[in-house]
């Protein structure tokens, strides 16, 4: 299913950016974050699979480590350190899966603003490289490119298929 | 996927980050064109113009044509079908966890209102007694 609210675009060389907004206040959408109790009800990832382990720590330095386990007891797990948390507005954590397809760790931002009881998120992933990581710490909005890569990627396969097509 | 896999995406995205790149890309969209057609729109000189096609090329978002006096660039289109399609199972991904998110946060929401209501209550009916 559909909903027209996620946006994600990659942004600059290793940034993914989600975009959402959720009917509830930001104290809840962070609870809803942080709380392992709350995340195994949510962050279950693809049909039956299970948020099996899941430990968050509230504190700076603090570790996280999720597992999720899948219907023929396949597990995947990740592993991450809290480099900041500010209730309810901010949290920034390292990730690395445990068989990682991508090298070395990413940092994960999630970022809350509320207005009319309406909560906006906006996570950011960085894959990879400290100099993207540092970037996007330092000044991620001051990065910001307003187009989204994956229209124009879209829009311009579509163009060129179409193109291919008829001169074929 | 696999990991070269995910350094092509890399190279995509990298590629992608320039604005000057992207309508490069846009302009090949709608047919070939040589390094000075490309150049016109921009005031930029023609080795600033190359360096942005290099890029462009080792991403494997461009190709040269044949015709070997005018090597015009062309689209290619399979690497920014591949990096759009990442995207999207990846926004599938998160919007299946989001959509379990909602309901959750309705619940939380629906919750606390009903318990306040019901203590409110009983401490009323504390004060008449």
């Amino acid at each position: 299913m559909s909903s027209p609210t996620l946006k994600v675009e990659a942004r600059g060389d290793r940034e993914i950016v989600m975009t959402r907004v959720f009917d509830a206040p930001r104290r809840l959408v962070f609870e809803a974050f942080t709380k392992p109790e709350l995340l195994k009800r949510w962050l279950t990832g693809p049909p039956g699979w299970t948020l099996a382990v899941c430990e968050v720590s509230r504190n700076v330095g603090g570790s996280i480590r999720y597992v999720w386990r899948g219907p023929a007891g396949e597990e995947m797990g990740l592993s991450g350190v809290v480099r900041e948390i500010t209730p309810p507005e901010r949290m920034v954590a390292t990730e690395k899966f445990d068989q990682s397809w991508y090298p070395g760790e990413a940092v994960g931002t999630v970022i809350l603003t509320e207005q009319g009881g309406k909560t906006t998120l906006t996570q950011t992933i960085v894959y990879e490289s400290r100099e993207a990581r540092d970037i996007v710490l330092k000044s991620p909005m001051e990065q910001g490119i307003t187009m989204s890569y994956n229209n124009l990627a879209a829009l311009l396969a579509q163009l060129a298929n179409e193109k291919s097509q008829r001169s074929a | 996927m696999q990991p070269s896999g995910y350094a092509k995406l890399d190279a995509t995205f990298a590629a992608l980050a320039d604005p000057t790149r992207r309508a490069i890309l846009a302009r090949l969209a709608s047919g070939e064109a040589t390094v000075n057609e490309l150049a016109e729109p921009f005031s930029m000189s023609q080795p600033a113009i190359s360096k942005h096609l290099k890029v462009l090329e080792r991403a494997g978002l461009i190709s040269r044509s044949r015709d070997a006096q005018r090597r015009p660039r062309r689209l290619e289109a399979q690497p920014l079908a591949e990096a759009s399609e990442w995207l999207e199972r990846y926004r599938e991904f998160w919007e299946d966890n989001f959509q379990r998110l909602d309901a959750l946060l309705h619940e939380l929401q629906v919750k606390p209102r009903a318990k306040r209501t019901k203590r409110r209550h009983s401490k009323r009916t504390g004060d008449h007694q």
